[in-house]
């Protein structure tokens, strides 16, 4: 569903991505993996519209998508999250579910002035589709507290039930373990295969815990420096040498 | 330490004579055809002396004082309690808030007409900043040249009246819509600025907007400004002692009742309640609508809204385009209420003064802006006879305030959302 194709991103004169093609099918989870600076956040950047690319071709579901505004990309069903967490800290937990389902909602203004029946129909509808999330990442408990309030594992689980209520196809996640502990990166394994399995849903994934990524992944691309180095299953990749002497370490 | 404060103080000092003895230490005298410079009298070089050695001895002791005073009681209550019931705390606020309108409603007939005029000001304001809230306390959008839409509601109505012969019922949602119009107009280049550069822009465009209005001698009347703006009229009744309009009946012939100015003062106060009513209720429909998400989202994280799929065009815009509306909505109340406007009745001040009552109130708390409106602009009034002074204490007032109560007087609270439990 989505095909990136040679894939370039200059920074002045700074190649941070060269020539980088990657493939996510449907009802799979790929992973990027590579040292840090590799251009995996980049490339990350440029697939959901944050970055022009300056060369190469990104297709979804058989469109162009390169150079398109961010929001148009995450409607068309290709929602992301942060490396850094970025909650809306001051609005509260379930007001951040609402927000995020902009889309579905009635935006209208004048019917949400006098509440239409469309409006409080879609209303209800999103607070159940929020409550759901919230229960299904166990925060159903926290929903009326300040986001910016919760631990750091919460507001990781916080921006995954985000992106869900958006209804995507394809959940970026962009080392969604970091700072977590290994408990709570057990759960997350979890909580990624079953968004594969019972919703549905396509998940590109950078992460630097092998554990989890040599996991739960049905492909892995290897970068290196910008420059694609292998691609292939999990063995795959793990049995292969230029990856072993770049990034997991000549044992 | 000793010593480093030592060198402080004194460049202070030293930064404090450089400043003010020029500007106050000299005077330009007219003497024929020549200006001459002439010193200053010796008491004026003692004072700008003696503020030079009190600003050399606060920074002195800075740390003594500053600890001296965060450790003086707060006057305000802490919110340290436990908070009430969400339920039963709504319930006690619809109560007091409807005593306090059923209130505002009966007052203006018990008081004196100057208290009534002061209090459609204060009504006026509280349009003005609740409109302002949405810019800046919801959409975080930093707008120093808010007045500029207040001014082109004022002018609306001024220039319809006076050339086409509006009355103020079809001047009204005109106002409004140009203003919002304008809102539109600058939302759109200033869009990709955040923060200082926004408020520059904004800024400008209040200036440019009162520029032009000063010197678009022949459709505004540049200094001299508009008179003769009608006042409103009730059912085409008008509160006049004699009839202006053609068609028109005066309200005290109407009702047989002996005609009094006080009419049109409680009529202008009522029709400035209703319309602050009204604006606070829309603006309160709006913060819990999506669009009222939408602004507080891009306000906490742009780029995480982008990434959920929210428009910034269509967002910023939207909170611009609103809040334009309702100053222009507070402008044509103001031309109405005044019967004169000129361009000096929109100056940057009047701005600062929006953002003041907005800041103090708490930025985004709706209830908290009413109260702030109502301090900012009845407290001057009360202390007449400091008049001078207004703006020191005006400005003492703001930074006590930022030290006890960095939030505003009440800080906005959320909107407590109930959940149906899982099954």
């Amino acid at each position: 569903m989505l095909d990136v194709q040679n894939l370039s991103m200059r920074f002045g004169g700074l190649l941070a991505v060269d020539q980088v093609s990657l493939d996510v099918q449907e009802h799979e989870i790929v992973s990027i993996i590579g040292p840090n600076g590799a251009g995996k956040t980049t490339v990350f950047n440029c697939i959901s519209g944050f970055y022009k690319p300056t060369g190469g071709k990104i297709l979804f579901e058989g469109g162009e998508v390169q150079g398109k505004p961010d929001y148009k990309i995450s409607r068309l069903g290709m929602v992301r999250t942060f490396q850094h967490v970025r909650l809306f800290g001051q609005m509260s937990v379930v007001e951040n579910l609402l927000v995020a389902q902009h889309r579905h909602l009635n935006t209208n203004l004048l019917s949400g002035l006098i509440k239409t029946p469309d409006f409080r129909e879609r209303e209800r509808k999103s607070l159940d589709r929020a409550s759901y999330w919230l229960d299904r990442v166990g925060l159903l408990e926290l929903a009326n507290r300040e986001a910016g309030n919760l631990a750091y594992g919460q507001q990781r689980r916080l921006e995954i039930a985000r992106c869900m209520v958006t209804e995507p196809k394809l959940l970026m996640l962009d080392e969604p373990a970091a700072g977590l502990n290994p408990a709570e990166t057990k759960d997350l394994n979890q909580l990624i295969v079953s968004l594969k399995e019972d919703y549905n849903v396509s998940v590109l994934l950078i992460e630097h815990d092998m554990s989890l990524v040599m996991d739960i992944s049905d492909r892995i691309t290897v970068i290196n420096q910008g420059r694609p180095l292998a691609s292939g299953t999990p063995d795959e990749v793990r049995q292969n040498d230029d990856v072993i002497k770049a990034y997991l370490g000549e044992a | 330490m000793a010593a480093n404060n030592l060198k402080h103080a004194l460049f202070c000092a030293l930064v404090t004579l450089i400043i003010s003895y020029p500007i106050i230490g000299f005077n330009l005298e007219i003497q024929g055809i020549n200006i001459t410079l002439t010193g200053a009298t010796t008491s004026t070089i003692g004072m700008v002396l003696l503020a030079a050695v009190i600003v050399f001895l606060f920074q002195l002791f800075r740390d003594r004082i500053m600890s001296a005073l965060r450790s003086l009681p707060n006057p305000l209550p802490q919110p340290r309690k436990e908070p009430m019931a969400e339920n039963k705390r709504a319930r006690i606020e619809s109560w007091v808030l409807t005593g306090i309108v059923v209130l505002a409603l009966f007052w203006p007939f018990f008081v004196s007409r100057g208290s009534v005029d002061l209090a459609t000001l204060v009504l006026i304001y509280i349009m003005l900043a609740l409109g302002l809230n949405v810019v800046v306390g919801l959409a975080g959008l930093l707008d120093l040249g808010y007045v500029a839409f207040y001014a082109v509601g004022a002018y609306t109505f001024a220039l319809l009246s006076q050339y086409a012969g509006f009355s103020f019922w079809m001047a009204l949602p005109l106002g409004a819509c140009l203003a919002a119009l304008f809102g539109l107009v600058l939302g759109f280049p200033v869009l990709r600025l955040r923060g200082d550069y926004l408020a520059i822009v904004t800024l400008g465009f209040g200036e440019i907007i009162r520029i032009l209005l000063n010197n678009w001698t022949a459709l505004t009347g540049g200094p001299n400004g508009i008179g003769g703006i009608p006042d409103p009229t009730l059912f085409g009744m008008e509160f006049g002692r004699r009839v202006r309009e053609e068609g028109n009946t005066s309200f005290h012939e109407t009702f047989g009742i002996a005609y009094s100015g006080e009419h049109k003062v409680i009529f202008l106060y009522l029709i400035a309640l209703v319309l602050a009513i009204i604006t606070a209720l829309i603006i309160r429909r709006f913060m819990r609508m999506p669009v009222g998400r939408a602004w507080e989202a891009l306000r906490e994280d742009e780029i995480a809204a982008r990434s959920l799929g929210l428009s910034r065009t269509a967002v910023k815009l939207s909170a611009f385009t609103i809040g334009a509306f309702f100053a222009g909505f507070a402008g044509t109340v103001f031309a109405s209420k005044q019967g004169f406007i000129s361009p000096e009745s929109f100056v940057f001040l009047e701005s600062a003064i929006i953002l003041a009552i907005v800041v103090l109130g708490g930025m985004g708390s709706q209830l908290g802006v009413v109260l702030a409106a109502i301090a900012v602009t009845i407290l001057p009034e009360l202390a007449r006879e400091f008049s001078d002074y207004r703006m020191l204490v005006f400005g003492a007032a703001m930074v006590l305030m930022m030290v006890w109560r960095p939030q505003g007087l009440m800080p906005m609270r959320r909107v407590h959302i109930e959940l149906k439990k899982q099954e």
